[in-house]
């Protein structure tokens, strides 16, 4: 396994990327750091989707010189997929940090527990 | 507010306190009936809809059972890299399929761009663009939503008023502000020819719009983009994009000649729709961009 592993290493280190990102969502009780952490997530998306339609020796698919030949350019679907990932991703972003603001301005804090307790204190009084 | 030297500036950057000065930020922020209230009865107290044990229980088991989850995560996913073909090896199905054998010999005759990803991702699968585009769109609106209701917070004036002060940034962004847009159109216009596009440029330009808020104020730029220019300019991008998309699919479908043709690969005006639509996705990021840190940082556009 360990030799599998090697041979598509870039993969594996972006599931590690991903894993990364993923603990440091869950674990952080930072709104900020939750954000942080998704962002990590999903550059370790890209970092799959291109190194899956990485081919070495090849030229970027720019046709240079008229050669529209399959065998002289790399796969030019994950660049495509990947724009799509990170725009959708600074969507995600700005409304997630949005939200962060609107709590932020409400409750003073960033710490998920700290706003948690201020919701039930709030629920308490009324 | 009184000034500093450089040596307080940056012991207070040391202390983590860079732009706040601590009575100011304490008198901002004090709010009596939640300072008061003594720090350990909340400890105790149950979260929505959990009793006190089972609330220190899930404070206690939560790091360890995400762990967990984790953990078994990443095996899954590396039993899943280990089946994967090799690293960088060219005959894999994903590398070898017709679709992208199609894109790669034909791209450069049925939608004349150079740049074979921009003919991929605004002619072969332009519908996904316009998704994009509405994604990004979505979220603006989103944002703005969410920004402008509720309470206005008073605008924080001390970071502008330090960027404002700032010789190094004021200098900086006037040599540098006609560059960057200069090379942000670049990018837009030539989007088909090399690497670019609307995506990479608007945001280029976004950037040097946040620079010029930054260095000259948000006055300056709100001459240029305000609500309603930035609504307008939008929406006729959106609506530009969705219309012409709807006219190349109605013709592609029905087999007719659309009046937008491929031209010659390497001039400016070719690629058919390619250079139109970069120019609608450009306006759409560059504004957007633009609009998120304003929203951001001052509360409106």
């Amino acid at each position: 396994m360990l030799q599998l592993l090697w041979e598509s290493r870039i993969q594996a280190v972006a599931v590690l990327l991903f894993a990364v990102g993923f603990t440091t969502l869950l674990l952080h009780r930072n709104l900020i750091k939750k954000v942080i952490g998704l962002n990590i997530m999903d550059t370790a998306a890209y970092l799959f989707l291109t190194s899956i339609g990485y081919i070495p020796g090849r030229l970027s698919p720019i046709v240079a010189d008229g050669v529209t030949d399959m065998e002289a350019y790399v796969n030019p679907l994950p660049a495509g997929l990947v724009l799509t990932g990170i725009v959708v991703s600074v969507s995600v972003t700005a409304v997630m940090l949005s939200l962060t603001l609107r709590l932020y301005r409400r409750y003073h804090t960033l710490n998920l527990d700290e706003i948690y307790r201020l919701v039930y204190a709030e629920q308490e009084d009324v | 507010m009184k000034k500093r030297t450089f040596k307080e500036w940056l012991k207070q950057w040391d202390q983590g306190e860079f732009d706040l000065d601590r009575g100011e930020a304490e008198a901002l922020h004090y709010r009596p009936e939640t300072q008061e209230k003594d720090d350990d009865s909340w400890a105790h107290r149950p979260v929505r809809g959990l009793r006190e044990g089972e609330y220190t229980l899930f404070v206690k088991v939560y790091p360890f059972a995400a762990l967990l989850l984790a953990s078994v995560m990443i095996f899954f996913f590396m039993r899943t890299v280990a089946e994967l073909p090799p690293f960088a090896s060219a005959c894999t199905p994903a590398n070898q399929s017709e679709v992208i054998r199609r894109y790669i010999e034909n791209g450069l005759t049925e939608t004349g761009a150079v740049n074979i990803v921009a003919g991929v991702i605004l002619d072969y699968r332009a519908f996904d663009t316009l998704g994009e585009s509405h994604v990004l769109f979505t979220a603006a609106t989103a944002v703005f939503i969410l920004m402008l209701a509720g309470e206005a917070e008073p605008e924080d004036k001390r970071t502008r008023r330090i960027l404002e002060a700032d010789t190094v940034l004021s200098v900086t962004a006037r040599v540098l502000f006609p560059l960057i847009v200069m090379f942000g159109f670049y990018v837009i216009l030539c989007g088909h020819l090399g690497p670019g596009g609307g995506f990479s440029g608007g945001a280029v330009i976004g950037g040097g719009l946040i620079l010029c808020s930054m260095a000259f104020g948000p006055e300056r730029i709100s001459r240029l983009i305000n609500m309603k220019t930035y609504r307008g300019v939008v929406l006729c991008a959106l609506l530009f994009y969705s219309i012409a998309k709807c006219y190349s699919f109605y013709c592609g479908a029905h087999h007719l000649e659309t009046v937008f043709s491929p031209g010659t690969p390497g001039m400016i005006f070719s690629a058919g729709l390619i250079l139109p639509l970069n120019i609608a996705v450009g306006l759409v990021v560059a504004c957007t961009m633009y609009g998120f840190y304003s929203l951001f940082t001052r509360g409106t556009v």
